[in-house]
């Protein structure tokens, strides 16, 4: 009996890894096969002549990088900006109605929003916004709003208040209080949401898919292309890198965001 | 503690680019839906459009979307009921390093993955094929309707799971232990004790993954190129090939309607369980 169950979790187990590792190992044997050809079970030639085309520095693919990686950096100084003050108004202020606000910035999460996508892009069009690296930092901001505004508030909930007052009894102004204090205690849980921001900007899809054509052209989006075209080894690669701090960041977000943070978000 | 004014003045700019960049465009596609742009005026021809051109998606749509957030919510409880009750240390420390996996990649990419990996060609069929299982010659393409389930399904789980495991982790484990002392067996213990004390998360989870689903057009478009397909490859038809933003406002209303039946299923079911057991 106890064999019988060992064996069937085994089974089970084996099943799911297959399940999750099957897609992944296949895109990895896509991304150094060099010919491929149907009915062959493997590919007939390794190398890495595509990796050359994708990091190629006048290309396509590396244009894109960095255009991920600059919308990315511009979305989080975006929304830290926003979110920071929020953060502090929310967690340490004497906010009317702060359970309402709260959940204003949850709405976006409610909504299916590819419908508000394609409307935020009809409006940029007729502000020139259209196929701009503006239009494309704002909308990536919007989608990663509520985390960013819920763990900066979390993070400056969880900030301890005797160490404030202590600061501000040996004659600290408000601000030298915030700058010296408050700020670097709460710094870990907005590097958080920091890296959340960054990977929502780099993976996202929908919002640049309608706001940037035909101008801006990003890595998921290259990556559709790559795919529709039947280049699967470039569309493979492209996935690899952003498959890396995707999966980066699930190994490591419990070190980023400690659990004290964690258990106010959304209190 | 910072007073009221400056509160108010520091969530401002948030608020603002709230308001811009979401309640307006959201305003715009509910009042759009219902503009006849042709004619001019408003009323339901839109609706009457998408649902002459569109119904088969429509109905295709709700079918994908309930049906993978079931099977989501099956996996979630069976990952999350054998991390909270089960016995064998080495299992849960392989179940806990494995199901987390796919948490963080984008759609996109598990899109990819499995245009690969589904195909006929694909590595999921040479291994069955290699394994006895079945013929080289019955192999199929599982990129259709069931590539979309397993594409969603794999990519929702883990986040649906973390969730539900994190709330039975919290659970109170005496009536756990009591129960087993009784002599329950472990499957009665996760149905009748632990699933609905985490009733309330697994249903946050599983209608925030629907409203996921329900708006991502990369997998649709990259895993099922044939009809029926998903409403929201139809939107993104509508406005690329011929600006008719009125049918594809139309298509987004609908997309918020099936979200909407949904949520208020479930909160009707918690007001007649007599509040949200939490």
């Amino acid at each position: 009996m106890n064999i019988l169950r060992s064996t069937l979790t085994a089974v089970l187990l084996a099943l799911l890894a297959f399940a999750i590792f099957g897609p992944i190992t296949n895109m990895l044997i896509w991304s150094v096969a060099e010919t491929w050809y149907f009915p062959a079970k493997l590919p007939q030639s390794y190398g890495f002549s595509f990796w050359e085309r994708v990091f190629r520095p006048q290309g396509n693919a590396m244009e894109s990088l960095w255009n991920s990686v600059l919308i990315a950096l511009f979305t989080v100084l975006a929304s830290l900006a926003v979110a920071i003050p929020a953060g502090l108004a929310l967690g340490r202020g004497r906010l009317p109605w702060r359970a309402l606000f709260l959940l204003l910035f949850l709405l976006p999460q409610a909504f299916p929003s590819i419908a508000v996508h394609m409307n935020i892009a009809r409006i940029f069009y007729g502000l020139g916004l259209n196929g701009t690296y503006t239009g494309v930092v704002l909308v990536h901001t919007i989608q990663g709003l509520v985390f960013s505004v819920w763990i900066a508030t979390a993070a400056f909930a969880a900030v301890d208040r005797e160490l404030e007052e202590a600061a501000a009894n040996i004659g600290a102004s408000p601000f030298t209080v915030f700058r010296t204090v408050t700020l670097p205690l709460a710094l870990p849980g907005l590097m958080a949401s920091a890296i959340f921001v960054f990977l929502i900007s780099l993976d996202e899809f929908t919002g640049t898919f309608f706001v940037g054509v035909p101008d801006v052209t990003t890595m998921p989006l290259l990556l559709f292309t790559a795919s529709m075209e039947g280049n699967y080894q470039i569309a493979s690669i492209t996935a690899l890198i952003l498959l890396v701090p995707s999966v980066g960041f699930m190994l490591f977000i419990e070190r980023f965001l400690k659990s004290d943070v964690l258990a106010k978000v959304g209190s | 503690m910072i007073n009221r004014k400056t509160s108010l003045i520091l969530i401002a700019p948030a608020l603002a680019l709230l308001g811009l960049l979401f309640l307006y465009p959201l305003g715009y596609s509910l009042i759009w839906a219902f503009r006849d742009e042709e004619l001019g005026g408003w009323g339901l021809q839109n609706f009457i459009k998408s649902w002459g051109l569109y119904s088969s998606d429509i109905l295709f749509t709700l079918i994908i979307v309930t049906l993978s957030t079931a099977i989501i919510g099956a996996l979630s409880v069976a990952i999350g009921g054998y991390l909270t009750l089960g016995e064998n240390r080495v299992a849960l420390t392989i179940l806990r390093w494995l199901y987390r996996w796919p948490l963080f990649i984008p759609f996109v990419v598990a899109a990819q993955l499995m245009r690969t990996f589904l195909a006929k060609n694909g590595m999921m069929n040479n291994i069955i094929v290699q394994a006895g299982l079945m013929e080289s010659l019955q192999a199929a393409s599982f990129l259709d309707w069931r590539g979309i389930v397993i594409t969603f399904v794999w990519k929702q789980t883990p986040f649906v799971a973390l969730l539900v495991a994190g709330a039975m982790a919290a659970l109170d484990r005496s009536t756990i232990e009591a129960a087993r002392n009784l002599g329950a067996g472990r499957t009665r213990i996760l149905f009748q004790i632990v699933v609905p004390q985490v009733a309330t998360t697994l249903m946050v989870g599983l209608i925030l993954s629907y409203v996921v689903m329900m708006s991502v057009l990369s997998v649709p478009m990259m895993i099922n190129a044939q009809t029926p397909t998903m409403i929201t490859v139809d939107m993104a038809w509508r406005i690329n090939a011929y600006s008719d933003y009125g049918v594809a406002n139309a298509l987004g209303f609908i997309s918020y309607a099936m979200t909407a039946v949904i949520a208020w299923v479930y909160l009707r079911q918690g007001v007649r369980e007599g509040g949200s057991p939490t």
